[in-house]
């Protein structure tokens, strides 16, 4: 019960900020008759009429996850970031093998199958995307690569 | 004629040594994704659209290889049902109800074969049924003006939302988010931002390939985390692959009645394939009574549903093709590939690119035929790829997703973009909101807004003009009626027990 109506709360006001953030649109001297702000306000109002059909009669609570799930779900969420933003710099090799690793560990916590998993991901599909495929990927970082 | 000259027309692009080989690939590839637990057919093709493209692939192709995966991927969701219990993809669930006990005695090979046979059947009967329809619905596409397509973009949503889901006001809300994350970026029309907020990286708007691939794929492997890739579990052997005649003649019947059901469940927006597949079983159910073992095993049971969710797989293509609103989340991501080719799906697509249409259908044919010689006398390669554990296929689904995004932008704004989509996916389905509304709604989004203005600008601000036609005050009925007629006729028809990502098909 307590979870849809917290998502209802929670989008009720992304969709009360959505409206006002319409109406702040610049409109252009050149216009239709509808113009730009028309349909994000009718999508924000139906978005905030529908979510309260949520707070009157929400369904029942999905079963979430424990602690230790949470942590682990974090964990994979900061991972897959860091890996985004480490792709670049650091070349293709190293922060996949880190980030597949991880993520392999978070399904299945085995130390030694997480880290082979890591490495042999990372160098396989390195070859199908390089070889097979002829992506333009960096092997390693920049500076290393001369 | 004309059909059968466009045939022609669409085997001379098809039948080339590169076209099929991808089609025999994308059969393989799609078999394999249909197969493995945890990938289907929308996350399997939203993963591969990144890559085609960065292949470098034109339009004909790129789309021979991603409907072949289509295609297989309904084919190959049914191996893993029938061995592991474990629906290898959403479409596949009603196949576990028989092919499950059929497999625990002994029957393994027969159910694979029925089954395949039946997905073949299902699958040749939809793609004539395109092949016969799809013109036809063109060419009655040319009378829909822009208050027409507002109107059916709108009964797009409220079916998706009436049928598709179990609660309309998180199909609502699903498709309000976003139809509300398309609009970001700069207006179509006057070519003012618009909820950028100064933010270089929206100018653009969303990408529907970043969503998609969040939603669908990143969402999937987070699902994997907090099961502990619990559910690959180890299923029944299976022995000798035999072709079981008399139980072929005798389903005969029964894959024929799942193919039609399953074809016009495809063709209804919002339906798609697992609709397709629940109403041939049910069906089935019924018109055999008393004298059915369902659930215990019927071979019928396994041949209904296979039949009519590939059935439904080719029917759901024509208001993807013709009318450019696509019915399920395939379909919808399908539908972002063509967008993405620069090919604006509707009825000038049947006159303006011919031989992409009919060398797609000619493939279509084509790649069935693979699909059910790779599928029994080959089906055993399969059952070897299902051992592949979760905790290196996930991870290796995640590194091809940030790959083929990386590939496609080459900023790391999209990657985290898309990791935030994985986790909004996340929860979106833990709290039981379908995400295909949600693509939808970025995918159509700006075509819907850019109508409604149009129409507004042919009517001189007359919201009245919006049912001003025959065709518009039909399609404002059915979107209507679809959307409110489930909330009363779900009281007398129970549904059965779904997963959590009944929407993904």
């Amino acid at each position: 019960m307590a979870s849809d109506r917290i998502f209802g709360l929670v989008i009720f006001g992304v969709a009360l900020a959505y409206v006002a953030s319409a109406l702040q649109i610049q409109t252009s001297f050149l216009s239709d008759p509808v113009g730009s702000k028309v349909f994000p306000i009718i999508i924000g109002s139906i978005a905030a009429l529908a979510t309260l059909v949520l707070l009157i009669k929400p369904d029942e609570d999905p079963e979430w996850p424990h602690g230790a799930t949470w942590l682990h779900l974090g964990i994979a969420v900061a991972v897959l970031v860091a890996y985004a933003y480490s792709l670049k710099p650091l070349g293709f090799l190293i922060p996949t093998a880190i980030a597949s690793g991880v993520i392999s560990y978070q399904i299945s916590p085995r130390l030694q199958t997480a880290v082979l998993t890591g490495a042999g991901l990372s160098v396989g599909l390195f070859a199908i995307f390089k070889y097979a495929l002829g992506l333009g990927l960096m092997a390693l970082p920049r500076a290393m690569m001369g | 004629m004309e059909t059968l000259s466009n045939l022609a027309l669409g085997f001379s692009v098809a039948l080339n040594p590169f076209t099929l080989m991808l089609a025999v690939i994308g059969a393989f590839m799609g078999t394999i994704i249909g197969a493995l637990p945890g990938l289907g057919p929308s996350n399997g093709v939203a993963i591969l659209i990144p890559l085609a493209f960065t292949m470098g692939l034109d339009a004909t192709s790129a789309l021979v290889l991603l409907t072949s995966v289509y295609y297989g991927a309904m084919y190959g969701g049914r191996i893993s049902s029938i061995l592991l219990n474990i629906p290898g993809d959403e479409p596949a669930m009603m196949t576990t109800l028989d092919g499950y006990p059929m497999a625990r005695q002994g029957k393994a090979g027969d159910a694979l074969v029925i089954s395949g046979v039946a997905s073949f059947v299902g699958a040749m009967f939809a793609t004539a049924g395109l092949i016969i329809l799809a013109p036809m619905l063109a060419r009655v596409a040319y009378l829909f003006g822009p208050a027409e397509y507002f109107a059916l973009y709108l009964l797009a949503f409220t079916t998706l939302g009436g049928v598709g889901s179990k609660n309309q006001a998180k199909a609502v809300i699903a498709a309000c988010i976003g139809l509300g994350m398309a609009m970001i970026g700069l207006d179509n029309s006057t070519g003012m931002p618009r909820f950028t907020y100064g933010h270089m990286h929206l100018m653009d708007g969303v990408d529907f390939l970043v969503a998609i691939v969040g939603l669908f794929a990143i969402t999937e492997v987070f699902f994997f985390i907090e099961s502990h890739g619990k559910g690959s579990a180890i299923g029944v052997k299976l022995a000798k692959v035999t072709v079981p005649i008399k139980d072929l003649i005798k389903t005969s019947g029964s894959m024929l009645r799942g193919s039609v059901i399953g074809f016009i469940a495809g063709i209804l927006p919002g339906a798609g394939a697992s609709l397709g597949s629940f109403l041939a079983y049910m069906a089935e159910k019924s018109v055999a009574g008393s004298s059915g073992k369902f659930g215990q095993g019927d071979p019928r049971g396994v041949a209904a549903p296979e039949a009519g969710n590939n059935a439904a797989a080719g029917g759901a293509l024509i208001p993807m093709l013709t009318l450019g609103v696509p019915g399920s989340g395939t379909t919808a991501v399908l539908l972002a590939l063509l967008m993405t080719l620069n090919i604006q799906p509707g009825p000038t697509l049947f006159a303006e690119h011919p031989d992409v249409v009919w060398g797609l259908i000619a493939s279509l044919i084509i790649a069935n035929f693979v699909l059910l010689f790779m599928n029994i006398p080959m089906v055993k390669i399969f059952v070897k790829v299902l051992m592949v554990p979760a905790w290196v296929l996930l991870p290796g689904v995640t590194m091809i997703s940030f790959v083929g995004i990386y590939s496609l932008s080459g900023s790391y704004f999209d990657l985290v973009l898309m990791v935030g989509f994985g986790a909004l996916g996340y929860f979106l389905r833990k709290l039981d909101i379908p995400t295909v509304p949600v693509i939808l709604g970025i995918l159509l989004g700006n075509q819907m807004e850019d109508n409604l203005r149009r129409a507004m600008v042919v009517a001189n601000g007359d919201w009245t003009y919006l049912f001003s036609s025959g065709i518009s005050i039909g399609l404002w009925t059915a979107a209507i009626l679809g959307f409110v007629a489930p909330m009363f006729l779900r009281r007398f028809l129970k549904r059965p027990p779904q997963p959590l990502d009944a929407e993904a098909d």
